[in-house]
C-alpha cells in the first residue's frame, strides 16, 4: 500500500521538472538527465518488476527466489536513492562541467565527477541511514502497540527487538558520522547555506558558537533569545575554536537570500538535529531496557516508542526542507536562479490550478493512507502457523 | 550539420522506449478501460490481478522513456512537457487514481466501496490513454514553436481534429490489445468474451488507422514528404498491416498468445512509423520548419550521449532478461489466493 502511494505520487516529481521547470530542464539537461535516465533503467525496472513477483508470486515461485524479489526491491530502492541523490547533489555542488561559450549552460566534461560531486556520498549516506531510522521507528511503534494491547506478543516482541536494535544503530550514524561530515561538507562547499542554517547572520569577531535556541526574525535578518555553546561550532568545523567561519553579511548580497527563506532554514535544520538527538536517546533507553530484558515491562517506554513514529518522517521531510531552501536563491548553486528556471509557457494560472488539484489529491490519499493503516494495524498480524 | 550517429542512436531508442512503453502498458490502461463496461464485481477484480504483478514495471517504460527524453535531448522535453502542461497533469490525476484504486479497493468490505475505486480505475486509465493519443497527434502534426523552441499555443489547440483522431485511436488500440491480454489471462466464458471484444473492437483500430492517416495526409503532408522515399517507412508499414491483418484471424481461432503478439507488434510498429514520419524531427514546428527541434539542434553534447549509452546498454538488457522471465512466471490464466487485490 504505501508503495503504491509512493510510486503513484512518485511519477509527478520526474514529470515536474519538464513542466514546471523546463527552463531549469533546458539550462541543465546535459546532465541532470543522465542520472534520472540510470534511476529509471537501474533502479525503477528491479524495484517495480521484482515488487510485482514478490506480492503475487508467491505460489508460482521457489521460496528462495520468493526471497530475492524482495532483496531486488530493496537493492532497486537503494540505488534509486542514489541516482536520485546524484542529480539533488549536483544542484548543490555542481562539477565535472565547463559552461559553453555561446549558450552560457554546463556542458558535461567528465561523468564520474558530476556523479561523484562533493556532496554525493555525505548525503547519500546521511539520508539513507535517516531511511532507516524511519523504518526502525515504524517497526518499533508497530511492535510496542501490538505488545500493549496483547495481540501476537510473540511475533511483535521480536520485531521490537529488531526495531530497537536498528533505530539506535541508524540514529546514532545518521548524525555521527554522517550528519556531522556532511556539515562540515556543506561548511566547505557552500558557506552561505552553511550560515543560514546555523543562523551566523552577521560576522564577529574569533571563532563561531553553536545556537542551540533562537527565535528568527527578518529585517533585518536576526536572532532573539539565543542559547549558544560559544566557539563550538568553528571546532566542529575546522578542529580550532578560534578558526572565523564567514557569516551571511559577508557574501555579496545577490547571492544569499533575504526574505522567508532564513527563518525557515535555521527553524527546519535546528529542529531536524533536535528531533535527531531524541532518537538517540529514545533509542538508546530502550536499547539499554532491552539488554536488561526489561523492555517489555516498561509500560511509559512502550508508550513513547508506539506514538514516536510520524517524529522521524519528520525530521526528514525537516532535512529536505533545509537542504532546498538553505540552497536559495539558487536552483543550482551559483550557476541558475530559481527565479530564472520555471516553465515560460505555462501561466500562473495553470500551475496555481495544478497546485489546487495536487493538493487535494494528495490530502485525500493521505487521510485514506492513514484510515487503512489504521485498520490494518487494529487487525494486527495473521497468526503465524 | 549532419546527423551524429551517436544522436541517431538515440533518436531511435527513445522511440523503442516509447513503444515498450506503449505495448506493456498499452494492455493493461486497455484492461482498465474494458472494466468499466463490466458490470460484474467479481470479474472486474480477475481484471485488475490479471495486471497487478506487471503494470508498475510497465508504467517504468514511461518514466525512463521521459528521463531519456531528458537527457538526450533536454530541449525537447522541456518544450513538449511544459507546452502540454494541462493535459500532463490530467495525465498524472488518471495514472495516480488507477494506481492507489487497484490498492485500496479490496482492503474495505463493502460494495460501494469497490464500486468507486473500479470507477476511479477504469477513468484513470481511459484518461491517460486518450490523452497520449491526443498528445502523439499534436506532435506529428506539429506544435506552434517560437524562434526558442518555446510552446507558442493553447490548450483549446492542442484539441485539434487530428489529435482528437489520434487519441480515439489510441483508445481503439489500447482496448483491443487490453481484451487479447485478458484473453490470455482468463479462461471459460470470459475468455471467450475476451476474445469477441477484441475481435470487434479491431474494427474500430483499423477504420480509425486508415482514417487517421487519410486525414493526416493533407493536415500534415510533410509527414509523407520524405518518408515515403525511405525503406524502413516501407517495411514497418507492412510489418504494421500484416499484424493488424493478422490479428482477428487469431482471434477467431482462438489463439491468444499469438493474439496478443500480434496487437502487440502492431502497436509498436506503428510508434516506429511515427519516428520514420517524423525523422530528423523531434517536435516539428506547426509552420515554421526552422523553428522544428531535431535530432541535431537539440540533442546533449557527445559525452553526455555516449554515457548514456552505455548506461543503456549495460541496464536494458538485463532489464528485459527479467521482464520476459516474469511475464513467463505469470503466464496462464489469473487465480485468486488469499495475497490477490
Amino acid at each position: 500500500m504505501i508503495f503504491a502511494v509512493g510510486v503513484a505520487t512518485g511519477i509527478t516529481m520526474e514529470f515536474q521538472f519538464g513542466t514546471n521547470w523546463a527552463s531549469y530542464s533546458r539550462f541543465v539537461g546535459d546532465i541532470f538527465g543522465a542520472p534520472l535516465a540510470a534511476e529509471g533503467v537501474f533502479a525503477f525496472f528491479l524495484e517495480s518488476s521484482f515488487l510485482g513477483l514478490y506480492l503475487f508470486g508467491r505460489n508460482r515461485v521457489p521460496a528462495w527466489l520468493h526471497w530475492v524479489s524482495i532483496l531486488m526491491v530493496a537493492l532497486g530502492a537503494t540505488m534509486s536513492a542514489f541516482w536520485i541523490l546524484v542529480a539533488n547533489s549536483w544542484q548543490q555542488t555542481p562539477a565535472g562541467y565547463i559552461l559553453d561559450p555561446v549558450t552560457g549552460r554546463p556542458i558535461l566534461t567528465s561523468f564520474a565527477e558530476a556523479v561523484f560531486n562533493p556532496s554525493t556520498w555525505p548525503r547519500f549516506f546521511h539520508t539513507i541511514t535517516a531511511c532507516l531510522v524511519c523504518g526502525a521507528f515504524v517497526m518499533a511503534a508497530l511492535s510496542a502497540e501490538l505488545i500493549l494491547r496483547g495481540k501476537a506478543v510473540a511475533v511483535a516482541r521480536r520485531s521490537l527487538g529488531v526495531g530497537i536494535v536498528a533505530a539506535a544503530i541508524f540514529s546514532l550514524l545518521v548524525a555521527f558520522p554522517f550528519g556531522d561530515l556532511h556539515a562540515r561538507q556543506v561548511a566547505l562547499t557552500n558557506p552561505e547555506k552553511f550560515a543560514a542554517l546555523e543562523g551566523l547572520y552577521e560576522t564577529r569577531e574569533g571563532g563561531a558558537g553553536l545556537i542551540l535556541f533562537a527565535i528568527p526574525r527578518t529585517d533585518p535578518p536576526r536572532l532573539e533569545a539565543r542559547i549558544e555553546i560559544p566557539w563550538l561550532t568553528s571546532l566542529m568545523v575546522h578542529g580550532d575554536p578560534h578558526a572565523p567561519i564567514p557569516a551571511l553579511d559577508s557574501f555579496p548580497p545577490d547571492r544569499v537570500a533575504r526574505g522567508a527563506e532564513l527563518p525557515l532554514t535555521f527553524l527546519s535544520f535546528h529542529n531536524m538535529v533536535a528531533l535527531g538527538m531524541l532518537f538517540i536517546g529514545l533509542s538508546w533507553l530502550a536499547l539499554f531496557f532491552l539488554w536488561r530484558g526489561t523492555l517489555h515491562q516498561k509500560t511509559w517506554l512502550l508508550q513513547a516508542l508506539r506514538y514516536s513514529w510520524p517524529l522521524p518522517l519528520a525530521a526528514c521531510t525537516l532535512g529536505w526542507m533545509a537542504a532546498e531552501i538553505g540552497r536559495q536563491p539558487w536552483i543550482v548553486y551559483g550557476l541558475l536562479r530559481t527565479s530564472e528556471a520555471a516553465s515560460k509557457s505555462v501561466t500562473a494560472g495553470e500551475v496555481l490550478a495544478s497546485i489546487v488539484m495536487f493538493g487535494v489529491i494528495y490530502a485525500l490519499l493521505g487521510a485514506l493512507w492513514l484510515f487503512l493503516l489504521y485498520r490494518k494495524v487494529q487487525h494486527g498480524p495473521e497468526e503465524v502457523a | 550539420m549532419e546527423a551524429t550517429g551517436l544522436q541517431i542512436a538515440w533518436f531511435v531508442l527513445f522511440f523503442v522506449l516509447i513503444a515498450g512503453y506503449a505495448v506493456l502498458d498499452g494492455f493493461d490502461l486497455g484492461v482498465g478501460v474494458l472494466s468499466l463496461f463490466n458490470r460484474s464485481d467479481a470479474e472486474r477484480r480477475l481484471y485488475i490481478n490479471a495486471i497487478a504483478p506487471v503494470w508498475d514495471g510497465n508504467e517504468v517504460w514511461l518514466l525512463t522513456a521521459g528521463g531519456a527524453l531528458f537527457a538526450a535531448f533536454p530541449p525537447v522535453y522541456a518544450t513538449t512537457f511544459s507546452g502540454m502542461y494541462l493535459a500532463m497533469m490530467l495525465v498524472l490525476l488518471g495514472l495516480i487514481s488507477r494506481a492507489v484504486a487497484m490498492e485500496f479497493r479490496g482492503k474495505v468490505e463493502s460494495a460501494t466501496w469497490r464500486r468507486v475505486w473500479d470507477r476511479a480505475f477504469g477513468l484513470g486509465s481511459l484518461l491517460p490513454t486518450i490523452l497520449f493519443g491526443v498528445a502523439v497527434g499534436n506532435v506529428l502534426r506539429g506544435l506552434p514553436l517560437d524562434a526558442e523552441g518555446e510552446f507558442v499555443g493553447t490548450f483549446l489547440g492542442l484539441l485539434n481534429p487530428l489529435a482528437l483522431l489520434c487519441g480515439v485511436l489510441a483508445l481503439a488500440m489500447f482496448v483491443t490489445h487490453g481484451a487479447a491480454y485478458l484473453a490470455c489471462r482468463t479462461e471459460g466464458d470470459l475468455r471467450e468474451r475476451s476474445l469477441r471484444t477484441a475481435g470487434r473492437i479491431w474494427w474500430a483500430w483499423a477504420g480509425l488507422y486508415a482514417a487517421a492517416t487519410f486525414y493526416a495526409w493533407f493536415d500534415a503532408p510533410t509527414l509523407f514528404a520524405t518518408s515515403v522515399g525511405r525503406p524502413v517507412f516501407w517495411t514497418l508499414l507492412i510489418v504494421m498491416a500484416a499484424c493488424l491483418g493478422g490479428f482477428p484471424i487469431a482471434v477467431r481461432q482462438a489463439h491468444v498468445n499469438r493474439a496478443l503478439v500480434l496487437s502487440g507488434t502492431a502497436i509498436a510498429a506503428t510508434i516506429g512509423l511515427c519516428a520514420a514520419a517524423m525523422f530528423p524531427d523531434l517536435v516539428p514546428a506547426l509552420a515554421m520548419p526552422s523553428h522544428s527541434l531535431t535530432l541535431v539542434n537539440s540533442s546533449s553534447s557527445p559525452l553526455a550521449l555516449r554515457t548514456m549509452l552505455i548506461i543503456a546498454l549495460v541496464g536494458m538488457p538485463m532489464v528485459l532478461a527479467y521482464t520476459v522471465f516474469i511475464y513467463r512466471v505469470f503466464r496462464g490464466p489469473v487465480r485468486l489466493d488469499e495475497h490477490s487485490y
